[in-house]
This record gives structure tokens, C-alpha cells and sequence, in this order.
């Protein structure tokens, strides 16, 4: 209930030293209140106690809607942003507490992709120097020169190479976001952050940005922590996913264990919320509605932060029940064998699941040129990374 | 400058919402921009229409010029639009004034943008209906707090003298729905309206519409480019690409007997919470056309794998197809449909319901 209790929820512990292990991130954000004379107010919690672990060439999916701090807890496991407490390890050294010097031959492992691709890339330097940007700042120099070396990313990420001294305006919105990815992969980064790269592009156009990214995963062995508000983009991209709510972790668990059995009530009524391009199914499906919006950051509610919208709350738990959720803060538990879920009463639900309930291949399709692969079980098939 | 209009009088059996070959061109110093470029379709009261398509297909400008929202610009404007018996591009700026806002109205996608920041919700709200009703003050303002609480905002009394910052964006966008239904519009377009919005709060509000529909018995048009949306409202839909609409058919008839290589393209390149998940997305090559250069034939050509398949010297390169019937109050504008390749081509492509 009170505003300072310890958050530590587990991590899941695994052999050797992941790539990335983020324990306990926080990010509060000092507040002032609007008057004449400045005083503290308390701080918007934006991040509050995030942990996961992050292995070389896997894809962490974090999902939730606007404002859950998702995008913040990005930046700040770059340490783009400061953080306010926790511990960021980066193969085993624990980036917080790096200097200057360090902290820059450090990003040459860390980079970002963001979202908006206009703003991202400054409109007054042609591409060729947007890309070899990172080359000059590293003190980085190819065997055959950094325009060389440009020019081959490009040609990899999908971009003429002669467009070399072009400038971003004039390139439409998905090259846009490949010259973003140019600029990140340039170095071959152990990690990339990505944030939302995908969601302001049109369909056709976001699935062969997703494409590259996968292609460039395999290549370069890159990890990604994608961040994204879209479930289905998450799905097919992540091989674990965290869901987040007001700055703090609700669900994390293998991809086909979050999306076949979900256990926290948001992750259901997130899912349930999606809409599906299939008019049967879409008037047959049940809906979890949550009421109302998103409660403001800067006054969580005490207790379960997601219980005033929560639909398991308002009509399935006791007054006791209620009480505890209320009171107590959900610790971020292991709930079953690779399962974390911050809540009270979390539990699989067998009516929310919108994804298919038994893996049925699809029909191969050899005409549109694309190779669709053997369908992947949908089932909890625990590849554990 | 006066728009190019063509004036039609003919009367004949039109649709609730009945568009004739539209035609929306825009001259710039690049060329000539066909933003839309024919277009036709009717809906009816208590349907629900959805036009999808990609950014820049079209699909907004077509509902704009429907809004009359292009007129006095230097647009040129061709087509019909008949609105419940008339018709509206030929007719005075008086005529369609009353209209808009009274019989027809729009809901755009950015809600911030759309609300002016120095009213307070209440008062923008209220002028829309004042507008058109001989009404005082008092009475606009009781109907608006009606209508915000119709719409699901809490404490309307309160909320209707607050400003559209201290509103939260699904609130806006009810606060916009309000805004265009305070008159009962018989026909509602909604431009995105859950673009900019969470997936928890987009469900909410297209329940809010469904809901809305059933009450009010207006005629929706539903612009959008998630097909998921489409799935949940859409009784018809309009698929567009180039300024053209290329598929048009009731909303199950497309979604499981598509019958464009474009549509099989959408479907396939997003990937999807009802199906296994595929171990590659298949995108659709290349990007969408200029509208100021079109593509000849066929708009879609250059990005589609069955060229070859249609054959005949190129002639997705050379000719326009038209819009084909697939079956009834189904059509296509694909030179498969036309030479029957479509059945054998179309289970090969588009992957069964899991």
C-alpha cells in the first residue's frame, strides 16, 4: 500500500549470463507542483521495478497501451534516460554504474531503432552520412572505408546503394525506417532496442519491415527488445513477452505460453481486445471489456494497480478478495515452470484465448512468391531460450 | 476557384448513400494528382460500409468530397453523390451547408487535432447543434450533456465545461461522436476514428458505434486500414488501391472469397492472432503507386505476382480491367475474375481459417 514497498520480483535465472539482464529497473520522474513557489510533488513512477533477462539473438516483445511506461523502459535500459534505481547488465557488467568512456564504447553494442522515421533522422545530412554516423562518432574505420561499407549495409537492408546522397525527404516511410535500421545495424550490435518501428507503416509495407529485422536477427546473431502496442506484430516477432501496465511488469513468459494461456486478467482482456480479420470469428468471439481509460501515472491506485478496470475483480472475486487486491501490491511471481504473472488471483482463462486453440498447418502457398515455412505449433511448447 | 462540377438531374433509383463514379483530381505543379479516380458505391440505412485501403489510396479524400469538404478549392471534382434522394456535388453551397452536420456528419482520426483547444467541449458540441436547430443556449446545452452521456462519459454534467486537453483520447473521441450524432445524422463517416487509440479503448468504442447504430439507424462509412476492424463492423466493404476501388462485396463474401491479388496480399501480410503463427509474414512487394504517375493497365501490376498468370501480351500492362462480377454484389477488378483463373489461383493463395 505504501508508496515506497519493495518491489524484487524474480528473475528467471538460467545457466550462463544472459546478454542483457535488466533487475528492478526504475525510472521515476520528479514532479513540481504548479504554483508560485516550487516545491516537490511526488514523482511519476513511469518504470517501477521492471526484471527480465535477455539471451544473445533472442526477441523480448514488450507490449501495452500508451503511457505504460514501455517506451521509457526502452530508453532507459540504454541508459538514453538515467534510471532511478535497479541494476542493467550487459554481459554481466552492470551498465549503471559505467562512466563516460565507457558507457560510449558500450553503445557500440546497444543501439536503437525508433519510431518515427522522419524525426529520427536528421533532415539536413544526406543518408550516406546518417549511416556512417556511428563509423565517425566509434572512431570505427573499415577495411575499405566507411562509404564502401555504407553502401553495402544499404544494399543488405534493402536500399539503393546509389541513393547514397540522398537526403530522408525524399524517401518514402518504410525506407525511411531502413535507413534507421542501416544506421543501427551499421556497427553489428549484440543488441537493438526497437522501438515501435513498425507502427506507423501500412501493412504490406510493416510485414517486410518485420521481415528484415527477423533476416538481420539471423545473420548478425542480434538480441531485440521490441516494443510494440500491436499483440500480433509481438507474437510473430518475440520469442518471450513482457506485458506491461502503469510501469509495472504484469505477465512475462515464453511467446506461445502468453498467447495459448495467458494468466494475468489484462493480458486476457488485452488479447480479447484485438480485433480479428475474420467476420465469423468476430461475432462469435467473447469480449473482456475493460471500463474506462488508463489511470493517470502521476496517482496510481494503491494495491493491484490494474484493479479498477480489472474484469475479474468487478465480477468474479469475494469482498476478501477485493480487499487483498486493494491493499496488497502483486509481486511479479512465478506462477508455473517459465510463467511470471503479477497477480493475486491469476489464472488461465479458457475463454479468452483469441488464438487458435490447436495447431492446424496452413495451406502452403507457392504463388505469391513467398515461402511460408511449416506452421509452428501454437501449443505451450516450451523452447526455453 | 469554382470547382468543375457536373450537373446531373436525372431521377433514377438511387441508394441511401449512392456514389456514381467519383472522381477527385487535384492539379499541383507536379502534375495532376488522381487522388480518387471512379469510384462507386451505395450503402444503405442501418448498414455499415468499410473502405480500406492503404495511405494515400484514396480512401479519405473520397469521403471528404462526399463531406463536400473539397468544395471552393481548386479540386476538381466529377461523379455523382446522391444522399437520400439528392444530389449533393451539383448542388449549392446553401444546400449542401444544411446538410453537413444535420444529415451528414464525420468523426476524423486525430480527435486533438479536430477539437479547437480554446472552447470547452460543452461549447463546440452545442454550436453543432445550435447550427441547426432553432434552440437556445440552455437547450443545446442539455442535449449535449445528453449526448456525452450517451456516448459513456462519465459525469457529463461536470466534464461538458471541461477543454478537450483535460480529456483523455478515447474520451475525445467519444466527445467527437457526440459531436456528430447531437443532430442524428442519417448518414455517420468515420474517418480512423480508432487509428490513434489502445486496443482496450478502440473495442470500447466500436461497441460505442455498433450501439449507436442500432439506435439511431444511420448509414456508417467506415474508413480504416485494419482489416480486424472491418471484421467486427462492416456489413460491405470497398477495398481501394490507386485512387480505384478494386474490390467491393459484402464483408464476408471478400474476407473469404477474395477474389484480388491486392486483397490476397492485404490478408496475408499481417500477421494474425486467429491463425498459427506463420514463420514468415509474406509482404506485398514494392510500394504504392504515385497517384500523379499511375502505373498503366492495371494500377496494381507492378506489384503483383500473376501477371504472368493473366498473360495475353501483358494485359494487366495495357489494359484497364473494369470491375468484374464474382458473384452477386461482388465484384473485382482483375483480369483473373474476367478469365475465370480466379477459383483455382485463389485456394492456392489465401490460406484456409485455422
Amino acid at each position: 500500500m505504501s508508496d515506497h514497498a519493495p518491489v524484487t520480483p524474480s528473475t528467471p535465472k538460467t545457466s550462463s549470463a544472459p546478454l542483457l539482464e535488466v533487475e528492478n529497473l526504475q525510472k521515476h520522474f520528479k514532479q513540481y507542483s504548479q504554483t508560485l513557489i516550487k516545491r516537490a510533488a511526488p514523482p511519476v513512477k513511469a518504470v517501477d521495478g521492471i526484471s527480465f533477462a535477455l539471451e544473445a539473438g533472442q526477441t523480448l516483445g514488450l507490449v501495452g497501451e500508451s503511457g505504460c511506461g514501455k517506451s521509457t523502459a526502452g530508453r532507459t535500459m540504454l541508459r538514453l534516460i538515467e534510471p532511478t534505481g535497479g541494476a542493467i547488465r550487459f554481459n554481466g557488467e552492470d551498465v549503471t554504474k559505467f562512466g563516460t568512456s565507457q558507457l560510449r564504447r558500450m553503445r557500440r553494442e546497444m543501439q536503437m531503432v525508433f519510431q518515427d522515421p522522419i524525426g529520427s533522422l536528421n533532415p539536413r545530412h544526406p543518408v550516406g552520412s546518417i549511416i556512417g554516423a556511428p563509423f565517425r562518432i566509434q572512431g570505427v574505420k573499415p577495411p575499405k572505408g566507411v562509404r564502401s561499407e555504407v553502401q553495402s549495409i544499404m544494399e543488405r537492408v534493402g536500399l539503393n546503394p546509389e541513393h547514397y546522397n540522398r537526403y530522408p525527404h525524399e524517401f518514402s516511410g518504410g525506407q525511411r525506417q531502413r535507413i534507421g535500421i542501416a544506421r543501427a545495424i551499421a556497427l553489428q550490435p549484440q543488441l537493438i532496442v526497437c522501438d515501435e518501428p513498425v507502427s506507423a507503416l501500412d501493412v504490406s509495407i510493416q510485414a517486410q519491415v518485420v521481415n528484415l529485422l527477423e533476416d538481420l536477427q539471423e545473420e548478425y546473431k542480434i538480441a531485440y527488445v521490441f516494443i510494440a502496442h500491436d499483440l500480433s506484430v509481438v507474437r510473430h516477432i518475440s520469442d518471450r513477452v513482457a506485458v506491461m501496465y502503469l510501469g509495472k511488469m504484469m505477465e512475462l513468459t515464453d511467446r506461445d505460453v502468453l498467447y495459448a494461456t495467458p494468466m494475468h486478467p489484462y493480458t486476457q482482456a488485452l488479447m480479447s481486445a484485438v480485433p480479428v480479420p475474420d467476420p465469423d470469428r468476430a461475432e462469435a468471439r467473447e469480449r473482456i471489456m475493460l471500463s474506462g481509460d488508463l489511470p493517470s501515472p502521476n496517482d496510481p491506485p494503491p494495491g493491484c494497480v490494474f484493479h479498477t478496470r480489472c474484469p475479474k475483480y468487478r465480477e468474479q472475486l469475494s469482498d476478501n478478495q477485493r480487499e487483498e487486491c486493494r491493499t496488497t501490491i502483486p509481486l511479479l511471481e512465478e506462477k508455473q515452470p517459465g510463467h511470471f504473472a503479477a497477480c493475486h488471483f491469476a489464472e488461465v482463462r479458457v475463454d479468452s484465448a483469441v488464438t487458435v486453440a490447436a495447431p492446424v498447418a496452413p495451406v502452403a502457398e507457392p504463388q505469391a512468391g513467398g515461402a511460408a515455412g511449416p506452421a509452428e505449433g501454437s501449443g505451450p511448447s516450451l523452447t526455453k531460450s | 476557384m469554382p470547382s468543375n462540377i457536373e450537373v446531373v438531374d436525372e431521377p433514377a433509383d438511387h441508394g441511401f448513400l449512392d456514389v456514381r463514379d467519383l472522381k477527385v483530381h487535384f492539379p499541383t505543379e507536379d502534375g495532376l494528382v488522381k487522388a480518387v479516380d471512379g469510384v462507386t458505391f451505395t450503402v444503405e440505412q442501418g448498414k455499415t460500409l468499410a473502405i480500406v485501403g492503404e495511405s494515400g489510396s484514396g480512401k479519405s479524400v473520397t469521403m471528404q468530397a462526399v463531406m463536400g469538404l473539397h468544395r471552393g478549392t481548386r479540386a476538381r471534382m466529377t461523379g455523382e453523390v446522391w444522399l437520400d434522394g439528392v444530389e449533393l456535388l451539383g448542388a449549392s453551397d446553401s444546400v449542401v451547408r444544411k446538410k453537413r452536420g444535420a444529415d451528414m456528419a464525420m468523426i476524423f482520426q486525430d480527435p486533438l487535432s479536430a477539437l479547437h483547444p480554446y472552447y470547452s467541449i460543452g461549447n463546440q458540441i452545442g454550436e453543432a447543434y445550435l447550427v441547426h436547430n432553432k434552440a437556445s443556449r440552455k437547450q443545446a446545452r442539455a442535449r449535449t450533456i445528453e449526448m456525452l452521456d450517451r456516448v459513456g462519459i462519465p459525469n457529463a454534467k461536470r466534464r461538458v465545461d471541461q477543454y478537450p486537453h483535460e480529456f483523455s483520447g478515447g474520451m475525445r473521441q467519444r466527445a467527437m461522436i457526440a459531436m456528430a450524432l447531437i443532430n442524428n445524422p442519417k448518414l455517420l463517416i468515420a474517418d480512423e476514428p480508432t487509428t490513434a487509440l489502445d486496443v482496450t479503448v478502440q473495442a470500447q468504442i466500436l461497441e460505442l458505434m455498433k450501439d449507436l447504430q442500432r439506435d439511431f439507424q444511420a448509414a456508417i462509412v467506415m474508413i480504416t486500414h485494419d482489416l480486424g476492424v472491418v471484421a467486427d463492423i462492416a456489413d460491405d466493404m470497398m477495398v481501394m488501391y490507386g485512387g480505384k476501388g478494386v474490390e467491393t462485396g459484402t464483408s464476408s463474401e471478400v474476407f473469404f472469397q477474395a477474389s484480388h491479388p491486392y486483397t490476397w496480399g492485404l490478408l496475408n501480410s499481417m500477421p494474425r492472432l486467429d491463425r498459427v503463427r506463420a514463420q514468415r509474414l509474406d509482404p506485398i512487394p514494392g510500394t504504392p503507386p504515385s497517384l500523379i504517375n499511375l502505373p498503366s493497365g492495371c494500377s496494381f501490376h507492378p506489384r503483383c505476382a500473376f501477371v504472368e498468370k493473366v498473360g495475353h501480351d501483358g494485359r494487366c500492362k495495357n489494359e484497364l480491367p473494369e470491375l468484374y462480377p464474382v458473384s452477386a454484389a461482388h465484384e473485382a477488378r482483375c483480369f483473373l475474375v474476367d478469365q475465370n483463373q480466379l477459383e483455382a489461383l485463389r485456394n492456392q493463395t489465401v490460406e484456409e481459417p485455422a
